[in-house]
Formats: C-alpha cells, sequence, structure tokens
C-alpha cells in the first residue's frame, strides 16, 4: 500500500502526462463514434424504418473483439494509431446506435402528432420534439460508451499508441506497484467521465422530465443490449 | 513512446521471422497465407480456439449463476440493487489487461486467474438484464397469478421468469460475445486461447498468425452470437408467434 502512495508521489508527472494522451486517444475515438452513430441512428429512428439496419449493425461491431482488430490493422496497417482507434470507435458505435435509434423511435407518438397538428415542419419535429424528450437515453448510450472506450484505451499500447497503457502493459519497467496505479487512474478516469456525462445530461434534459431510476448507473438497463429494440423491431413487425 | 512496450517494438523493426521453409507468401510476410493456415490449423489454431470456447462457457455459466442469485435476490429486497450493480460497475472499469495481471500474484498464472477475471465482467450485463426482465413483468399479469391462488415462489417461476426469458437471453448474449473479446487478452498472462497466436505474432511480426489468429476470434464472436439469438427462439416460443401475428 505503501509502495503505492510512493509510486504515485515518484511518478506523479508521468502518470498525468500518460492520462492526458489516454483522455486524447478516447476522445478522438468518441468524436469518430459519435459522428458515424448518433445521426444514423436518430434519423433511423426518426423514419420509425430500419430497425433491423440499426440492430444489425449494433451487434455486428459488438462481436468484434478489440485486440483481433487491433491486430488485424496492424497486420494492415502497421503501427500507428489509426489500429486502436479502429477498435475503440468499434466499441463505441453499438451503444450510441442503439440507444440514438430506441430512443428516438420510442418517442410518444401523441407528442409527434401534436407537433405536427401545430404546423411544425419535419425538421422542427425532430429537432424541437423529439430530440429534446429522446436525449436522457441517448445521453445514457454516450455515457457507456465512453465508459468502454476509457476502460479499453489501455490496449492503444500494444499498437505503440500512448496513453495509461504504456503504463499497465509494461510490468517489467513499472512493477506490479505501477501497473495497479495506472488501473486506478484508468477507473477514476471512467467514473470521472461518467459523472461528467451525468452532469451534461441532467443540463440537456428538459424540465418537466424526470430521469428514469435506471439511467444512473455506469451500464445502465436496456442500454447496450438487444431488449429495447428488440422490442422496438417487433413493434415494427406487427 | 520510448519503446515503452516491451512487446511491440519486433513488429517495426526489419525482422524477417523465422517461419521456417515456407512458400513465396510466407517468406514475403504475406498478410494471409492460406497454405500455412491450413498447414499449421490443427496444431497453433485448433486447440487455442478449444481453450477460448472453454474459458468462455465456463465464465459465463458461473457467471449467470452469481448474476442470477443477486438479481433473485435484488428483485425481493430492492435494497440490494445499488451495492451490487455498483461492485460490478467497478470491475467493469477495470481494463481486463490490467485486471488479468492482479490476478497473477493472488491466483497464479493459469485459468483460475482468467476466469476470475472473465466472470467479474459478465456480472454487470448479465444481472442489470436479469434484474430488468422480472421488473418489467406487468403487475396485471402478476396480480393475475395470486388471483389464481400461485404462491410467491410459483408466480416466480412460472410467470416471471418466463416472460423474462428475452431480457436475460439478451444479456447472456452481450456478456458472452464480450467475454470472447475478453478472453483473447487472457494470453497477456500466459499463451491460452487464440489470444495466444495474437501476442506471439505481435513479437514475431508474422502477418499470417495475426489475421488467422483475429479472423477465427471475429467467427467465434459472430457465431456465438448467432447460435444465442437461436437458443433465445427456441426458448422463448411466444415471443416470435407474438411477433408473427
Amino acid at each position: 500500500m505503501s509502495d503505492l502512495i510512493q509510486f504515485f508521489g515518484d511518478n506523479a508527472g508521468l502518470l498525468f502526462d500518460k492520462t492526458l494522451a489516454h483522455l486524447g486517444i478516447s476522445g478522438l475515438a468518441m468524436a469518430v463514434a459519435l459522428v458515424l452513430a448518433l445521426p444514423l441512428g436518430v434519423v433511423l429512428g426518426h423514419l420509425h424504418r430500419g430497425s433491423f439496419l440499426a440492430i444489425n449493425i449494433s451487434n455486428v461491431f459488438r462481436a468484434l473483439p478489440s485486440l483481433a482488430l487491433i491486430s488485424i490493422s496492424l497486420a494492415l496497417l502497421g503501427l500507428s494509431l489509426i489500429n486502436v482507434e479502429v477498435a475503440l470507435v468499434a466499441l463505441a458505435i453499438p451503444p450510441i446506435l442503439t440507444n440514438a435509434y430506441t430512443a428516438v423511435d420510442g418517442v410518444d407518438p401523441d407528442a409527434v402528432e401534436a407537433a405536427r397538428g401545430m404546423g411544425m415542419t419535419e425538421r422542427q419535429v425532430l429537432g424541437g420534439v423529439e430530440l429534446p424528450l429522446a436525449w436522457p437515453l441517448i445521453f445514457a448510450g454516450i455515457r457507456t460508451a465512453s465508459v468502454y472506450v476509457v476502460a479499453t484505451a489501455p490496449l492503444a499500447a500494444i499498437a505503440g499508441g500512448g496513453g495509461l497503457g504504456d503504463i499497465i502493459l509494461n510490468q517489467p519497467t513499472y512493477r506490479l506497484v505501477g501497473v495497479i496505479a495506472a488501473t486506478i487512474v484508468v477507473v477514476v478516469l471512467a467514473f470521472a467521465v461518467d459523472a461528467l456525462l451525468g452532469f451534461a445530461q441532467r443540463a440537456v434534459t428538459p424540465r418537466g422530465l424526470h430521469m428514469p431510476r435506471e439511467l444512473q448507473t455506469i451500464v445502465p438497463a436496456g442500454t447496450d443490449t438487444a431488449v429495447t429494440v428488440e422490442t422496438a423491431a417487433t413493434a415494427e413487425r406487427t | 513512446m520510448s519503446g515503452a512496450l516491451a512487446l511491440a517494438p519486433a513488429q517495426a523493426g526489419p525482422v524477417i521471422p523465422d517461419f521456417g521453409r515456407g512458400d513465396e507468401c510466407i517468406r514475403t510476410n504475406g498478410n494471409f497465407c492460406f497454405n500455412w493456415f491450413v498447414d499449421n490449423f490443427d496444431e497453433r489454431f485448433l486447440p487455442r480456439l478449444g481453450e477460448h470456447v472453454k474459458m468462455t462457457a465456463i465464465a459465463i455459466a458461473i457467471g449467470f449463476v452469481i448474476a442470477f442469485a443477486a438479481a433473485l435476490l435484488a428483485h425481493r429486497h430492492p435494497r440490494f440493487e445499488l451495492p451490487f450493480a455498483n461492485l460490478s460497475s467497478l470491475f467493469y472499469t477495470i481494463p481486463s489487461i490490467a485486471f488479468f495481471q492482479i490476478m497473477v500474484p493472488i491466483t497464479g498464472i493459469g485459468w483460475t486467474s482468467i476466469i476470475i477475471a472473465l466472470v467479474s465482467y459478465t456480472l454487470l450485463i448479465l444481472f442489470r438484464n436479469i434484474l430488468t426482465g422480472l421488473r418489467e413483468v406487468p403487475d396485471e399479469v402478476k396480480e393475475a397469478a395470486e388471483g389464481m391462488g400461485l404462491t410467491r415462489r410459483q408466480t416466480l417461476v412460472r410467470v416471471e421468469l418466463p416472460l423474462a426469458v428475452p431480457a436475460i437471453m439478451a444479456g447472456v448474449r452481450v456478456a458472452t460475445v464480450t467475454t470472447i473479446s475478453l478472453a483473447t487478452i487472457a494470453a497477456f498472462i500466459t499463451p491460452l486461447g487464440l489470444g495466444a497466436p495474437i501476442f506471439n505474432a505481435i513479437q514475431s511480426g508474422a502477418n499470417t498468425e495475426f489475421v488467422a489468429a483475429s479472423l477465427l476470434a471475429i467467427a467465434l464472436a459472430l457465431l456465438a452470437d448467432a447460435v444465442i439469438v437461436l437458443a433465445q427462439r427456441a426458448v422463448s416460443p411466444w415471443a416470435r408467434a407474438r411477433r408473427r401475428a
């Protein structure tokens, strides 16, 4: 235990640098995943169409082992940051896509109809009614994805990517105490990112929309699982 | 980076690995040499594939028993939900590559360490899904069961659990593909499972070994996913009947 405290003391600068690199790698992956998955999920949900597409894209990406993706791209592209980003983006897409689709698809049809009845355009319906109502669930997906990405980013070190994985994968140099210290930083980081996004989630949630209790742990029920989407698909087919 | 990783540099250097006598493809280290893969499948890949399936199956089985018991407890006594959810969330945020290493001084290099780490990762998803499945059973259904004179235990076994099957199976599905993915990383501590050829190839730089082991891991995950979907339909025929209606 005192070893651990000493490691933190002696290597504060190193840990800080690696943490920044870690956040950079994770942030880039999240940005790419958001650009790819969020619009797709939102648009499909708005059209109430393509649940099959949304489910299957998510399922396929979820089944791709991160290490396998890293090593295939290592073989094809050689050492670069792209190796690990590919794997992290693949990891982040399913919860974001699934939740965005489910959230927008599941907005109360009465509210949407009322908005159309008031003469709103499709764009206004989506931006003014569906998205605000869907935000809590969409955000839950983004939170889950962020936790996955932060916790998996140490694999970046395999592809020479930097971040806290450089310490975690190098037990010969940093000893077990270093591995444990870096692991603690990753865990704290994951919870901090989750908490921060939790605040953001509350900030963008319209007043009057109370947040379901289920949405408040790190991988909320229904996030990144096929349950809710399965139900949506059932509803679509009937 | 300063070559911080002990494993990676072999890949970076112009090392011509010793692949033994091979055809043109192997000598030039092609991305995927099919002949080499076929020749080496029985020796290099099949045993690892078997280990991979075994560690996944054991971890899911143990994880399911623990999560199921915890979910039943939390279903009856909601105050147990938060502690278990938080504990399993904590496990979930530990990077797997660190978890395996941390287990080594405690339970040694081998199956025990691997299984403990893998089980820890299954708990959160299985627990949440089982509990959600049980909770989403409509009140009317439970009242009807009660009205028919079923005891609490009978209601659970005959009404609530069958209705929770789709949610439970969805959890098993996600937990299984996640475990297959994480099991590749177990080879970081000891050469078991499909991660073994991957880590071996990271050191030797043998592209075919990389790609073959990775493709096998991906194929295994996709296959497991498909098998569970079929199993899910088989054990909850009413869901499909409803869908067809």
